[in-house]
């Protein structure tokens, strides 16, 4: 049910390459599982509604005081590439 | 030629940044203007293994805001993501809110509010110059020091007709905030943007033609102008029988010209799914109580009250609610002077307002006192209309006290027979032919004679008191 | 002196029979010279031990929780050589505590795995047999724990990830209720089903880890901690304790007969001990499975977003921004890793949602409520922990859904967010099977007394894992 086109697709919004090999190879494999897991449709929902989250934390928020930040050094510590103090990256609009 | 006029369709999209002490999920302090990246913290950087904890004042502004536009506020409120990529984007989502917002509905002087929101804002990205070159390519740089602030987005329902019904609406929105105390609303920090759904239909259409997004403006200047703008190629589009194109847009306030963002990227697809980092926000009656304590009248009670207490006039009673400096300082001048009439106090406040920069005239050197005795000396007599608007001058200028300004600018009103009279006599041998006319019962070359008199007392005459001087001099009774 | 259990050698420290420090050192050669890939990374020395309960015993931990200034590095490429600026709580709990970090473990990429073979620093091999597997997710704390290189470790649990590789090298591992113990820190897999938990060679210590690593947490709105003291369990007689054994889960059906046998003969132990065995049924639990792949893959499809090259990590060499993306997400991740991603993906995209991702949220719901009613009748529920043995390297590498097959009988647990604990009850094939226990959330107290009372009886003996598995 999942074709080479839908593979693409979701690679392309996961922002992942795929060779053409491999979008092949995942087509398969994803139409095999994908074949299994619907099967749960065919289960008599009707009514149920969805569970998100199995805690409930009715008090799991946050007291608006501040706690010191990391220090610059240590924020950029592993970055791969940095500039003026900042994370580098190759701009967006270009290419 | 086509006789076919069209009207627009405008609903509008706000972020606003709420003045909590930390950011939405973390317990970084906000930060303006620091070095960058000197605010962040393993959460705000979206580091593997961290989890975001929902601030408890950002919900509680959130109630605040769809207190103020009557929304329906949810009992249980629920954070979803929102999957997209950028560099802005820490963890390659957004914390948002979809289908249970915080506040549904609403309604803010006749533009009604979809809903409002809570979410998170992205980081900052400049373009990092020569010196920041990837194989030399364009780059960016990232500063996290904004990302993760709390917004609130305000979405109305395509209430709007025009550019400046738009713009007047939002600062009545900016008024509303400030007055509520959960935002500075200071534009130019950007703690304010605005995107613009626009479309045009003809008069009488019911049906909502296609609409185009105007993306990202902050300075009420540029929406307007931006709306403004789109809407005339809108209609350019309509009248050439095109069709006009659903997209994404931006508006360039130096340039007014429109281009269109996103055309090269593929259509959205943000997989919203319930954050599972955050269980559902659970909305107490204690909540509820805590948010409703907190309000302050808001402008259109306030304007209300203008109007039934103090028998302003609608445009008064609209100008001194909406601009709510303004306001707080007519009502401080009131206190100060119990004894003159509010509407002339009012009409004092709207002069003042006039010649001050910005929003708050209490940045001004006048102060509310200064301004109740002008009032009240016009009120005594003691100057002229004419004369207290130089004294106001003078008071936005130097401030100052108002009676000492009139006495040493002998700005005093020139008054009674024994002042006026030879003023009057003088003007009217100076013009012997109108003196005639006016003798023969014709009173049009009044007017002149009063300009004379007004010119020689420097407009400290009152006009109605050498009126009857005229008459009586030239014994017309 | 290595064949202390953790609480042993607690105990003999605080009475000055032991010197901390030789006891480190002594495990620390031992997982240094680790034969079996269980380690990522090994301390260089003995760190000074919190004045705690738990002072002085080592600690080996799954490479996903972060650990200040130590690689974690969840088992994958794009994350190697990465040194977090701060340490998870439950790890931090631990050490305040007393304990000593003495390693990071080997896992499957991101905890995505029944095999540990997914993992970019290469498959751990299982200590009961070289040519097999450990089992997975959490396969290096495992066959640390069971060849005796660590008294005991942390793993983490999203599907089965404790449970099935403490079944398949023969020692204890407890997956506890969702939201007992905070995942700040936890290098996320599934953020609604991850959850951390001890990896030890008794029951006993089972408890004494796990009691130190609960507990509510500021920085996890779902932490919620534990309502009771977790007690070191005691129970001799299972008098009246109502076992259930659900038809759907533990009939026989997909079972390997060795492990079906070894099963069946707890039971018995367990009706000798004054149990009382009845038949539950928890009709969605075969959809489990399916539920279980398509929430997990979504979530991890989202939380794996923030590994794009920008802030630490790889980044593979490209000049614009979107090579930079997806050659560095290509690069950087495995292919069951790019696979889990793809299907969530795909299960949360438009026109897909409600096919897939609403309709499992629905099953998961019909799931806890089926639990929910088995408890009004039975004390605790016991299946088998996994289907078969371990087994060998490569075997079903080929086949992603045959793998996920696995963790057929852990992920209803994790789906119901309640409390399971696997423990060694005999070998088939002269390896060991596990026996899964399952209770009501927050029932830990009770599963562990139940799981110490068949463990007196089991006698299971897991010295074959730990001879020779050392230098
Ligand atoms: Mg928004
Ligand atoms: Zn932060």
């Amino acid at each position: 049910m999942i074709d080479r086109n839908d593979v693409l697709h979701v690679a392309r919004l996961a922002r992942l390459k795929l060779s053409d090999d491999e979008a092949d190879r995942m087509t398969g494999e994803l139409s095999k599982i994908l074949d299994h897991i619907v099967t749960i449709s065919e289960l008599d929902l009707e009514g149920v509604p969805p569970t998100a989250h199995v805690v409930g934390a009715p008090d799991a928020l946050r007291a608006d005081v501040p706690r010191p930040s990391l220090p610059r050094e240590v924020a950029l510590a592993q970055a791969p590439a940095v500039s003026g103090g900042g994370f580098l990256v190759p701009s967006p609009q270009a290419g | 030629m086509s006789t076919v006029e069209y009207e627009a369709v405008i609903g509008l999209e706000i972020h606003v940044q709420l003045q909590t002490a930390t950011k939405m999920f973390c317990s970084c302090a906000l930060g303006f203007g620091e070095e960058p990246n000197t605010r962040t913290c393993p959460v705000c950087l979206g580091l593997p293994g961290s989890l975001p904890v929902a601030n408890a004042e950002a919900i509680h502004y959130g109630l605040m805001i769809g207190m103020a536009v009557g929304s329906e506020l949810a009992p249980r409120s629920i954070f979803h993501r929102k999957n997209y990529f950028y560099p802005d984007l820490p963890k390659g989502y957004q914390i948002s809110q979809f289908d249970e917002p915080l506040c549904s509905g609403g309604e803010l002087a006749g533009v009604r509010i979809h809903r409002v929101h809570l979410e998170e804002d992205a980081a900052k990205l400049v373009h990092a110059g020569a010196s920041g070159r990837i194989h030399g390519s364009e780059a960016s740089v990232v500063d996290f020091n904004r990302g993760g602030t709390p917004l609130a987005e305000i979405v109305t329902e395509p209430d709007l007709e025009s550019a400046e019904q738009a713009g007047e609406w939002l600062r009545l929105l900016r008024t509303t905030l400030r007055r509520l105390g959960v935002s500075d609303v200071n534009m130019e920090e950007g703690s304010l943007r605005c995107d613009a759904n626009i479309s045009l239909r003809p008069v009488g259409e019911t049906e909502l033609g296609t609409k185009t997004e105007l993306k990202n403006m902050n300075s009420f200047r540029f929406i307007e102008r931006g709306i403004r703008a789109e809407i005339a190629r809108q209609e350019a589009i309509l009248r050439a029988g095109d069709k006009v194109t659903q997209e994404t847009l931006h508006f360039d306030p130096r340039t007014e010209a429109i281009t269109s963002l996103r055309s090269k990227e593929e259509a959205h697809d943000y997989r919203y799914f319930p954050e599972p980092d955050l269980p559902p926000v659970t909305i107490t009656e204690a909540m509820l109580e805590r948010a409703r304590a907190a309000m302050p009248e808001l402008p259109a009670a306030r304007e209300a009250r203008f109007l039934d207490e103090l028998a302003l006039n609608a445009e008064s009673a609209r100008l001194l609610s909406w601009r709510s400096e303004l306001g707080d300082f007519f009502e401080a001048a009131r206190a100060a002077a119990p004894n003159v009439e509010p509407q002339m106090l009012a009409n004092w406040a709207a002069e003042l307002a006039g010649r001050v920069d910005g929003d708050d005239p209490a940045a001004s050197p006048v102060t509310p006192q200064a301004l109740a005795d002008l009032a009240g000396l016009v009120a005594a007599g003691a100057v002229t209309q004419g004369g207290a608007r130089q004294v106001l001058d003078r008071l936005v200028a130097e401030g100052g006290d108002p009676a000492a300004i009139v006495e040493q600018e002998g700005l005093g009103a020139v008054g009674g027979a024994d002042e006026l009279a030879p003023v009057v006599r003088a003007a009217l041998e100076a013009h012997p032919d109108l003196a005639e006319r006016l003798r023969g019962g014709d009173m049009k070359p009044i007017g002149v004679i009063i300009g004379v008199v007004m010119k020689e007392t420097r407009g400290r005459a009152d006009g109605k008191e050498v009126t009857a001087i005229v008459r009586s001099e030239l014994g017309l009774g | 002196m290595l064949d202390l259990t953790a609480a042993g050698a607690a105990r003999a420290i605080a009475a000055g029979e032991l010197d901390p420090t030789e006891l480190f050192e002594a495990y620390r050669a031992r997982a240094a010279a680790d034969e079996l890939n269980a380690f990522t990374w090994v301390a260089d020395a003995a760190p000074e031990p919190a004045d705690g309960p738990l002072r002085g015993v080592p600690l080996a931990v799954k490479d996903l929780f972060c650990t200040e200034g130590v690689p974690s590095q969840s088992g994958s490429r794009i994350l190697e050589g990465y040194l977090p600026p701060y340490t998870a709580t439950a790890v931090r709990r631990l050490e305040e505590a007393g304990a000593t970090l003495l390693g990071k473990t080997n896992q499957d990429e991101f905890a995505m795995g029944s095999s540990n073979e997914n993992s970019a620093f290469g498959p751990v091999l299982n200590p009961w047999d070289r040519t097999r597997v450990p089992g997975g997710s959490s396969g290096g704390s495992a066959a640390a724990v069971a060849a005796g290189l660590a008294p005991w470790a942390l793993g983490t649990d999203t599907g089965g990830s404790i449970r099935q590789p403490a079944a398949l090298c023969g020692i204890v591992g407890l997956k506890p209720t969702y939201g007992s113990v905070s995942r700040y820190g936890m290098i996320a897999f599934a953020s609604s089903l991850d959850q951390a938990g001890p990896f030890t060679r008794d029951v006993t210590d089972a408890a004494l880890l796990y009691r130190h690593m609960a507990g509510a947490d500021p920085q996890d709105a779902t932490a919620v901690g534990h309502p009771d003291t977790i007690a070191l369990p005691s129970a001799q007689r299972l008098d009246g304790v109502r076992l259930g054994v659900p038809e759907e889960l533990a009939g026989g059906e997909g079972l390997e007969p060795g492990v079906l046998a070894a099963f069946e003969a707890a039971l018995q132990h367990a009706r000798d001990l004054g149990a009382v065995i009845e038949q539950v049924s928890l009709p969605t639990a075969p959809k489990a499975l399916s539920a279980y792949y398509v929430l997990a893959p979504a979530e991890c499809s989202s939380n794996l977003s923030r590994f794009d090259g920008v802030r630490y990590g790889m980044r593979a060499d490209a000049d614009d921004l979107d090579s930079m993306y997806t050659e560095t997400r290509h690069d950087g991740f495995g292919p069951e890793v790019r696979r889990r991603i793809l299907i969530g993906t795909y299960a949360l995209s438009s026109g897909y949602y409600d096919a897939y991702y609403a309709t499992a949220q629905r099953v998961r719901t019909l799931i806890v409520r089926e639990f929910e009613q088995a408890f009004t009748q039975v004390d605790a529920i016991v299946t088998p922990t996994s289907p078969t043995i371990a087994f060998e390297l490569g075997s079903k590498t080929a086949d992603p859904l045959a793998m996920y097959l696995n963790d057929v009988l852990t992920v209803p647990m994790s789906l119901a967010g309640i409390p399971a604990i696997s423990i060694p009850c005999g070998l088939s094939e002269g390896m060991p099977v596990g026996l899964q226990i399952a209770g009501p959330a927050f029932s830990e107290n009770r599963l562990l007394d139940t799981a110490y009372a068949l463990e007196q009886v089991l006698e299971f003996d897991g010295s074959p894992a730990r001879v020779g598995a050392g230098a």
